[in-house]
């Protein structure tokens, strides 16, 4: 028992360890998308607070924390005050199984890829008990909405993992990373990380697949009624979701916490760097993408992800299996 | 071992008062939270006894799946409102009691009649003809079952699936008049020639387009 409790507590730091940078860099990443989006506008952005408006974020939240907390009368209490909690959760336990280095993962276990999916298909939960528990009819429609949405881009995901999978022959992340040594999968695999990136915009409701919370006929989807402190966490929670979303495009298709080449100045730079650098990288494209597309109108966001990207992917795992096969490049022989 | 078994008991328990809330509950939205509860403290239950591939497959295809559907059907078909006609006899002229009846005699039956004929193998590990090593992990030993020894079951369980997603299409699937349908093909290929139309407009008579 005494040993049991000292795992405990050096887990808990361990946890600690992580989850305070993942919060710090949540609040930074929303100053960045917001600086991208000014910038291609052009416009400054926030840029008032702090040195270059870094901390606008920070001030941001402490609006939000004195700001009341009002729950409908008319809602379901206690699944209104569950649905943001739900959403952070979620949001958050995802990140113990990156990795962010070599022996440097919080978990390092057998099944992380399924894990990474199995948690973010849990995160339409959260989305679904605020719309319904709102009892109020925006949110309900952007609640409904969001889960079709990330139902369907869901399915194309899972397809786009089992490319990744037959090359690399183990659901390990590390295992993942490791595989990619000599060739990052984004260059045979290309198209899939194209439509992994499109996917991932749309299971994290970013635009131009924000229809759960299309401000011009939802108003603000199913975070209508939140405001404070709540309204925040569901705001947090889809950042870290998208920085999560990010990781994971690193780690499948841009090697992880490999250097481009494995020559003296990019490789003295230690891991975390690159998969930092790498998933910057990716959010920028995010807040890029943000800034220039316009919304897609649903019938098309649907077709989209049923007619053209499961096809695709779907005969792009039989392309990818029958290469493998052929050139007798299977993985775990 | 301790923390073990208490982690155990916490998810077994969660998860007999969460089947008990599922039926018991009013509302049938809490249900279906209920029911996902339920699913999540079995997967749990699964990675606790080092099966963490079925417990995985459990939380994505159940929870992330079926169950958001669930959830789906019930919030939009408003269940709440028409549970007091299933019943009454003002549904659709008979009650559904005898039918419920029924069916849960016979599986009532049916699961005693298994209970009654179960054995417990003495020896269950040597027994078995697949042997079971720590090293290889629960991911390719259950691959190398599937895919090899029971390769048709498993093949002929997805057709099985394929024939009924393709009826359940078929069955609700109903061509409706008058509705627009999008085509980029014909939007990209309009040329100027076609989308402008120059008409002689007859004086006090105008010109009837969409005709």
């Amino acid at each position: 028992m005494d040993s049991y409790f000292s795992i405990l507590f050096t887990e808990v730091y361990k946890i600690l360890f992580l989850l305070v940078p993942v919060l710090v860099s949540v609040a930074m990443i929303v100053w960045l998308d917001r600086r991208v989006w000014a910038f291609v506008q052009k416009r400054r952005g926030p840029n008032v607070v702090g040195p270059f408006g870094l901390f606008q974020s920070l001030a941001d939240a402490l609006k939000y924390i004195f700001k009341e907390i009002i729950i409908p009368a008319s809602s379901n209490k206690l699944v209104f005050v569950l649905a943001p909690v739900v959403t952070m959760t979620l949001a958050l336990i995802s990140w113990a199984v990156i990795p962010f280095g070599e022996d440097f993962v919080l978990a390092d276990i057998n099944v992380g890829i399924l894990y990474l999916f199995a948690v973010s298909s849990l995160g339409v939960y959260g989305i679904i008990m605020g719309g319904w528990a709102s009892n109020s009819k925006y949110p309900f429609l952007g609640a409904i909405r969001s889960a079709a949405q990330m139902v369907s881009y869901e399915v194309s995901i899972g397809v786009i993992i089992i490319n990744v999978l037959l090359c690399v022959g183990s659901l390990n992340l590390s295992d993942i990373v490791m595989a990619q040594q000599n060739l990052w999968f984004v260059i045979p695999l290309f198209p899939m990380f194209v439509i992994f990136f499109i996917s991932a915009l749309a299971e994290t409701n970013r635009p131009p697949f924000d229809l759960p919370e299309a401000e011009a006929e939802l108003v603000a989807g199913y975070q209508t009624e939140y405001s404070g402190m709540m309204y925040a966490m569901f705001w947090l929670g889809e950042y870290a979701n998208i920085l999560l979303m990010c990781a994971m495009g690193s780690v499948l298709f841009l090697g992880g916490w490999l250097s481009p080449i494995d020559i003296f100045p990019f490789n003295a730079i230690p891991g975390p760097f690159w998969l930092i650098f790498k998933i910057l990288f990716l959010f920028i494209l995010f807040a890029l993408v943000k800034a220039t597309v316009p919304r897609y109108r649903y019938d098309q966001l649907m077709k989209l992800g049923w007619k053209i990207f499961l096809p695709f992917s779907l005969f792009y795992v039989v392309l990818t299996s029958s290469f493998l096969l052929y050139f007798d490049l299977l993985p775990g022989k | 071992m301790i923390a073990h078994s208490v982690f155990f008991y916490i998810f077994s328990l969660i998860a007999i008062i969460s089947a008990v809330m599922v039926t018991v509950s009013k509302n049938t939205v809490h249900s279906v939270f209920f029911l996902i509860l339920d699913f999540i403290s079995i997967s749990c239950l699964f990675i606790m006894i080092g099966a963490e591939f079925l417990g995985m497959i459990m939380l994505i295809v159940y929870v992330g799946a079926v169950a958001v559907l669930f959830l789906f059907v019930v919030m939009m078909l408003n269940v709440a409102e028409q549970k007091g006609q299933w019943f009454s006899s003002r549904w659709d002229g008979g009650t559904h009691i005898p039918v419920g009846l029924l069916v849960s005699l016979i599986i009532f039956f049916e699961l005693i009649i298994v209970i009654g004929g179960w054995k417990y193998k003495p020896d269950l590990l040597n027994s078995l003809s697949i042997n079971i090593s720590t090293e290889v992990t629960n991911t390719r030993s259950i691959g190398n079952v599937l895919y090899t020894d029971y390769i048709l079951l498993f093949q002929i369980s997805g057709m099985i699936l394929l024939v009924a997603m393709i009826g359940a299409i078929v069955l609700t699937y109903r061509e409706r008049a008058g509705v627009k349908r999008q085509s980029y093909v014909k939007q990209i290929s309009r040329e100027r020639d076609e989308g402008v139309d120059l008409v002689e407009a007859e004086k006090n008579k105008g010109v009837k387009i969409d005709a």
